[in-house]
Formats: C-alpha cells, sequence, structure tokens
C-alpha cells in the first residue's frame, strides 16, 4: 500500500477533527469538572489557572462546557448530514429510476422545497414539531435534502449511461443488482465527499438556530446555547463568548478542510 | 544499444541543399518524482529537402517528445540538450520563444493526432486556417478566402466552400484531419511533421490521408512522419528510424529496413503486424512466426441471426436505420469477423447479438435459445453464455474495483461462494497472462494491453460460449494488438469459445476470422469464407477496404490503377 502524502493543513483539519469526536463521545478525558457544576462564588472569572477559559454567569467552567458541547454540535451536524445524504439518495435514486412520473412528481416536490429560504424552512420546521434536538436536526436535513436528491438523480443517469453497467447486465446481474452493486455506490460517492463539506454549514446553522433558542434547551452544554447566554454578559466577560465561538469556527474549518480534501480525492485531484 | 545505421542512408538528390532539420546527439528529459526522467538519448536526426523520414515506436519510445522538441514545444520542465540543432539553418538550441514563432508554421507544419482537440470547437474551419494565413501574412489579406479554399481543396476536402463555413464538429474524423492539415500547410512549409495523423481513422481514411502525405513528398517537400505501425510508414517514407526506450536502434532506407531488419526490436515490430501469410502463426513474442495451437471447432451453430434489423429515432428527421436485414451463423469454436467503418452498424449489430438492445425485426438465438421475451433468471443465465470484450476496456469497468473484483464480478453474479472465487480467478489470471502481482491494482494504473486482459479475463469467467470482440485492439500499438491477438487465439483453441471478431481493420480480420461479413451503411455487402470474400471480393466496397490494408509486402497494387 502507498502512504497517502496529506498537506499539513489537512493533517491539522483531521487531527482538531479526532479531538472532537474524542471529546464528543468521552468528555471526561479533557474535563473533570461537569459542565452543569455551578460554584456561585467563582461567577465570571477571568482565563486563569483553575480556569483555562474563566467561568460564566453561573460560575460554571466555560472549558468543561466547551469540551462537552463538543457532542450536541457534533451531533446536530453529523444526524442532519447523515440524514439529507440518506434521504437524498433515496429520492435520488427513486427519481432516477421509478420512471417519468415519478420523477416528475418529485422533481416539483424538490422545487417546492428550494423556493423556502433554508432558515425560514427550519424556523417552520422547529415551530410546528416543537423545539429541540431532534426537530432541528429534521430541519436541517430538509432543507439540504433537495440539493443532494437533485445531484444524486444525475449522477444516476450518468452512471447508468457507462460501460461498466451495461458490462454488469452482460455478466448476468438482475437490474436492481446492477443498481445496488454499481450504480447507486458511484453515484453517491462524490456526494458523500460534498457532504462532509457541508457538515460545517450544518454546525453553524444549527448554532445560530440554537442561538435563537430554537435547538437544545438550557442547561445543555452546546455552543451556540452558550453563545446566547454569552450576550448579556461579554462587555465584562469576553471569554464566555470567544471560547464557544472559536469552538464553533475551529470544527467548521477542520470539517470543511477535511471534506475538500475527501472530495477533491473522489475527483482524483490528488494523487493516492 | 547498438545503433544499425547503413551506408547511403542520405537521398543523393538532396545532397546540395541545406537539411530542414539537423540534429545531433539530442538527449530531453523531465523532472519526475525521483529524479529526472529521460524521454529521449543521444537521438541524430537529419532530415533534407524534400526527404520523407518516419519515426518508428510504440507508446513511450520517445518519438513524440522529439517531434515536440523539434518545434521547440518539448513541454513544461523539459530539459533539452544537443550537440547540434539547427532547424533550417537557425541554432534552434539557442531560440528563445520568440524567435521560435516565425519557424513554427513557415518553416515546421505540424500535424497531432487527434485533430477533434486540435482544432478550436468554436472557430469555423475555414477562419482556423485564414488565422495561419494571416500569422504568417504569406498571402494578402484579400486574398485569404481564396486561398483558403484553395487548401482545403488540395487537402482534399470536397466541397471546399461548404466545409469552411462548418464547425470541427460537423465534420467526420477524416475531414478534420485534413482540415488540420491544410491549416499546418497554410504558409507552405519546408517541413510537416505528422504525429500519429492516421490512428484514430478508420483503415480507408487512413489510406487517403497517406495518399495526401505521399502527394506532398511527390511536390517536393520534406515529410517527418510519427508512427506506432511500419505498415503505416511504408507507403509513405523514404527512410525510417525506429525508437525504443528514448534511443535509436536502426535506421535506414525504409525499403531495407522493412526487407531485412537487423535489430530485434524492429524484428519484433514487423512480426507484430498481421500479413496475409502470418495467418494461424503467432505475431508476437520470441516464438513469431511458430504455428498457433488448432482450434477445436465444431459443427454445432452457438449463435444464429435472421434478418435482424435496428433504427433509433432522430429528432425532426425520418427513423435512422443502424442495421438492416443482417443474418448470420456461428458454429462452436469458430470465428466470424465483421467489418466496417464507424456508422456501418457493426457496433450496433454487436449489441443486438448480446441481447442489450432488442430488434425491430428478426431475432437471435444464441445456443438455439432466443433472446425474445426471455425475462428474469433465464434472461441472465443466457446473458452468461455470451460474453463481450470492448475497445475501451476502462470504461468497462467499476472505477472503485481492483483488478481481483472486477474478474471476480461475474462469478459473483452466478452466486459461486466468495472463497471459491478467488482459485478461479487466480486461474482466469494465468490464462491470459496477467502475473498476480496485479490482482489488487486498479484498472487506471495498468496498461492498455494489461487492461485488455483484465477484460477479456472477466468475460471468460462464467464460461461463455461465444465471446463479441468489439475492436478489441484498436486503442492498442500493434506490438501490443498482436501479443492480445495472440492471446485470444490461444484461448479459443484451448476452450473452444467461439469469437464475433468486430473489427474496421480488414487486416487484423484476416488474420483472426474463418467466416467475414463485410457491412456497410447498416447492410451486409458481402459474407462468406475468409478466404474466399479476400481473394475474390465481389462488392467494390469489399476491394476498397482491402486495398486500404497497409502493407509491408512491397508496393500497393491498389494504386497502380
Amino acid at each position: 500500500m502507498v502512504i497517502p502524502r496529506i498537506r499539513p493543513g489537512v493533517a491539522l483539519g483531521l487531527a482538531v477533527c479526532v479531538l472532537l469526536l474524542l471529546a464528543a463521545l468521552a468528555p471526561g478525558l479533557f474535563s473533570g469538572t461537569g459542565p452543569d457544576a455551578a460554584n456561585p462564588a467563582d461567577t465570571l472569572l477571568p482565563p486563569g489557572s483553575a480556569h483555562w477559559m474563566g467561568t460564566d454567569e453561573n460560575g460554571r467552567d466555560v472549558y468543561s462546557r466547551v469540551v462537552h458541547g463538543a457532542r450536541p454540535s457534533l451531533l446536530i451536524g453529523l444526524a442532519a448530514s447523515a440524514l439529507a445524504l440518506a434521504a437524498g439518495t433515496l429520492v435520488g435514486v427513486l427519481a432516477a429510476q421509478g420512471g417519468r412520473t415519478v420523477d416528475r412528481i418529485a422533481g416539483r416536490l424538490l422545487d417546492v422545497l428550494l423556493s423556502i429560504p433554508g432558515v425560514l424552512l427550519v424556523l417552520l420546521v422547529v415551530a410546528v414539531l416543537g423545539t429541540g434536538t431532534g426537530n432541528l436536526v429534521a430541519g436541517l436535513a430538509l432543507v439540504t435534502l433537495p440539493g443532494y436528491a437533485r445531484l444524486v438523480r444525475a449522477e444516476v443517469l450518468r452512471v447508468r449511461g457507462t460501460g461498466y453497467v451495461e458490462a454488469a447486465t452482460v455478466l448476468g446481474w438482475s437490474r436492481l443488482q446492477v443498481v445496488l452493486r454499481h450504480v447507486v455506490p458511484n453515484a453517491v460517492g462524490p456526494l458523500v465527499a460534498l457532504a462532509t463539506v457541508g457538515v460545517g454549514g450544518m454546525i453553524v446553522t444549527g448554532s445560530a438556530l440554537s442561538f435563537l433558542g430554537l435547538g437544545p434547551q438550557p442547561p445543555t452544554a452546546e455552543w451556540g446555547a452558550m453563545l446566547a447566554g454569552s450576550g448579556d454578559y461579554v462587555q465584562v466577560a469576553w471569554w464566555t463568548a470567544v471560547f464557544p465561538g472559536a469552538a464553533i469556527t475551529l470544527t467548521v474549518l477542520a470539517v470543511s478542510a477535511v471534506g475538500q480534501w475527501l472530495q477533491d480525492r473522489a475527483e482524483g485531484r490528488v494523487a493516492r | 544499444m547498438s545503433t544499425e545505421t547503413r551506408p547511403g542512408t542520405a537521398d543523393p538528390r538532396t545532397e546540395p541543399a541545406p537539411p530542414v532539420v539537423e540534429v545531433r546527439g539530442l538527449h530531453v528529459s523531465f523532472p519526475g518524482p525521483r529524479g529526472p526522467v529521460t524521454a529521449v538519448r543521444g537521438l541524430s536526426l537529419t532530415v533534407g529537402a524534400g526527404e520523407s523520414v518516419a519515426l518508428v515506436g510504440e507508446s513511450g519510445s520517445g518519438k513524440s517528445v522529439t517531434a515536440r522538441t523539434l518545434v521547440g514545444l518539448a513541454g513544461p520542465g523539459a530539459r533539452t540538450t544537443a550537440e547540434l540543432f539547427r532547424i533550417d539553418g537557425h541554432d534552434a538550441g539557442a531560440l528563445s520563444d520568440r524567435r521560435w514563432r516565425p519557424l513554427r508554421g513557415r518553416r515546421i507544419g505540424f500535424v497531432l493526432q487527434d485533430a477533434l482537440v486540435s482544432l478550436d470547437p468554436l472557430r469555423r474551419v475555414g477562419d482556423e486556417i485564414a488565422e495561419a494565413l494571416h500569422a504568417h501574412r504569406t498571402v494578402p489579406r484579400a486574398e485569404v478566402p481564396a486561398r483558403v479554399l484553395t487548401l482545403l481543396a488540395e487537402a482534399g476536402v470536397p466541397e471546399p466552400g461548404l466545409r469552411a463555413r462548418q464547425f470541427p464538429h460537423q465534420l467526420s474524423g477524416g475531414l478534420r484531419q485534413r482540415a488540420l492539415i491544410a491549416s499546418a500547410l497554410a504558409a507552405d512549409p519546408a517541413l510537416l511533421i505528422a504525429d500519429e495523423p492516421t490512428t484514430a481513422l478508420d483503415v480507408t481514411v487512413q489510406a487517403q490521408i497517406l495518399e495526401l502525405l505521399a502527394e506532398r513528398r511527390r511536390a517536393g517537400r520534406a515529410l517527418l512522419l510519427i508512427s506506432h505501425d511500419l505498415a503505416v510508414v511504408a507507403r509513405v517514407a523514404d527512410r525510417v528510424l525506429v525508437m525504443k526506450d528514448g534511443e535509436v536502434v536502426e535506421q535506414g532506407p525504409t525499403a531495407e529496413v522493412l526487407a531485412e531488419p537487423r535489430h530485434p526490436y524492429t524484428r519484433q515490430l514487423l512480426a507484430a503486424v498481421p500479413r496475409p501469410r502470418a495467418r494461424g502463426t503467432r505475431l508476437s513474442g520470441p516464438r513469431a512466426g511458430s504455428a498457433l495451437p488448432r482450434p477445436r471447432t465444431g459443427e454445432r451453430v452457438v449463435l444464429r441471426a435472421e434478418g435482424l434489423g435496428k433504427s433509433f429515432a432522430v429528432p425532426g428527421h425520418a427513423p435512422l436505420a443502424a442495421v438492416r436485414d443482417v443474418s448470420l451463423t456461428l458454429r462452436e469454436g469458430r470465428t466470424l469477423g465483421i467489418v466496417g467503418e464507424s456508422g456501418s452498424g457493426k457496433s450496433t449489430t454487436g449489441r443486438l447479438l448480446l441481447g442489450l438492445a432488442a430488434p425491430d425485426t428478426g431475432s437471435v438465438e444464441v445456443d438455439g435459445q432466443s433472446w425474445q421475451g426471455l425475462r428474469g433468471a433465464r434472461r441472465r443465465a443466457l446473458h452468461r453464455r455470451i460474453q463481450v470484450v470492448h475497445q475501451d476496456p476502462l470504461s468497462s469497468f467499476d472505477p472503485r474495483y481492483p483488478v481481483a473484483r472486477i474478474i471476480a464480478e461475474p462469478l459473483a453474479a452466478t452466486g459461486v461462494p466468495r472463497r471459491a472465487r478467488a482459485g478461479r480467478v487466480a486461474e482466469l489470471m494465468a490464462q491470459v497472462g496477467l502475473g498476480p502481482e496485479l490482482l489488487h491494482r486498479r484498472p487506471r494504473e495498468l496498461s492498455g494491453g494489461q487492461r485488455q486482459r483484465v477484460a477479456i479475463a472477466r468475460a471468460l469467467a462464467p464460461r461463455p460460449r461465444i465471446v463479441v470482440l468489439d475492436e478489441p485492439v484498436a486503442a492498442l500499438d500493434v506490438s501490443v494488438q498482436a501479443q492480445v491477438l495472440d492471446l485470444l487465439a490461444e484461448l479459443r483453441a484451448e476452450l473452444g469459445v467461439a469469437y464475433v471478431f468486430v473489427s474496421h481493420d480488414l487486416g487484423v480480420v484476416r488474420h483472426v476470422a474463418d467466416e467475414v461479413l463485410v457491412m456497410k451503411d447498416g447492410e451486409v455487402v458481402e459474407s462468406g469464407d475468409i478466404a474466399e470474400v479476400l481473394t475474390a471480393p465481389r462488392h467494390p466496397y469489399t476491394r476498397q477496404l482491402l486495398d486500404a490494408v497497409p502493407h509491408l509486402d512491397g508496393p500497393n497494387p491498389g494504386k497502380v490503377r
């Protein structure tokens, strides 16, 4: 096997992603104190040796809350992307393979979804279904789905005309088997990389909606919600806003760098 | 490696005039990940005024790099050194890009292999040629349009007035190549360099282009022809240089080199050309010329087609009949050749035989069973009896799959358990002459010949009775073509499989086929036993195809009409 040569930026992104995943899976590794352990005596302490990132208005350790905030933030980004990818693939493959009527109906529905501005659509979903992480994820996925579905449909049509699909027919696979073995994997391949880039955007939008109070509810440690909570104190205690904000920025940069790299690889723009 | 040089290489007629190209000790190298890669080492070449020289070698021999270096376009990062490098009397080693420009086009014309990518798709053909005329200011501005038409007519383009107003995509491959030659000749250069000018073309069109080049030589203009095929250059070149791994291994007057090659590599290249008398013998390797194993043939009919017809809808036009009334019979272990040019319907016929398209009329029976009305598991079972190998194997492989998985696919489709597949894959790899170290490579990392072997292995995996070979060697160098043809013959003898061999090259079909079907415009114009059809062709088109096959055995009788 050839050991891939990775650009330093991508390596850094990968390292950050690994740290984030660890923080999301086992926050205890990074922080001994709980995110909700409040100490009324230590409110709004600046960063120091006891609290690296200071404390918030309730005397909770900001560092601990940033570490614990990785889980809901990543969960929203990854779950929404995965859901959008799965649903988009399903709709796209059905539209491409299901005949003219199915294709037309799917196309019109996607047009309707695309015509509504993204944030409004999420607000609508949350307004109807109620606030909470699950509904936020559903809303975010619904916004992203039409683009993915369109792309999958186009890719399926392209892959269906390739020589290897015809070759598979000659080799004696059934139509369904050809679709599952060759058409779908090759149609979705480029999309997976694109979806990884999309995770960053999902995290930002998710955080923005949490900031508006539509996502995970207090006292859950979530970066967007932490930013929202810091609003009243940011003039006297900058650390309550800067660290969660930096966490969002760093995560998006790292995830996007890795996603871009995956996409380049998928399109054969970098050597294996 | 020793260079075989013959006395009397220079043509005495051209002695007084200074040579157009004079190169001695040319080295060209390119930067690579592990140090510089040398593409040309120590090449010496002289092309006298009015002389026609050919540079022959397979892909990677350095022949194209040499051609590009001669026009100062070796490529980015190329390091060029030479003891002597004179173009048209100028010392080209010292030329800046600015000083090169007037030489290109005016003194040296350059024609590339693929005319479609060499012509600007958004520009009319006439404008392309007019631009070359403007650039060199060889004729007064007012005379340019008339000159364009003359050039096109001289390049053998019919209806030059109409063609000049068309775009490249509206022209056929042969016409495009002529238009490109016309633009290269616009300033009437002393030397024309043509890099594989006929490789992408049908044989009859190739013959016309070669005739056009020969015409120019007769007009006293110098020509440097680059090709992988000795037979192609045999008709046009006074002198041949054979290149291998960046070095010239043999050179001399064409007739001498062809009649008594001295270097083993030249002998190998010559042996690779499927000549009439090479039928039934090997074309490649050290055993070239030895008899091939006799195929096991039988009387049982494995494939029969009756009155096949297929037409395609064309928006705004009457339906286009791609295939009309084609009937054929193929018996066990035999080879049926289908010959025709692009658009003759031969590939559509192949698809109908494979059951990939349904015929409008007629029927196809594989092993006595018709495709018609066959569905589900029984149709899939019939698919496995008739397999296919394409011209471009790369596009017929799933890009995600390594070689092992590609060859195992038909086994998986028949439900062979995973553990049993590896043994059969190893057996197939050995049968087609691929080493086990290639099992985990991706097709993109293989050479053209290796890819074609993988495609053959996959086709043989379900133990088919028939394999449809759709232009299996059209994209390969002559030497690799020879290896693949030998392999196909050996497999036929070993496995008793029957072939439908679809090709535009009657020379290749003559080598492999027992019976032949000559197709033109969707119809069979002639068919029968290969020896009968070729010794006494009844249809003028068959005669035309036969004349167009480049040969090594003396001057072409077809030209003395």
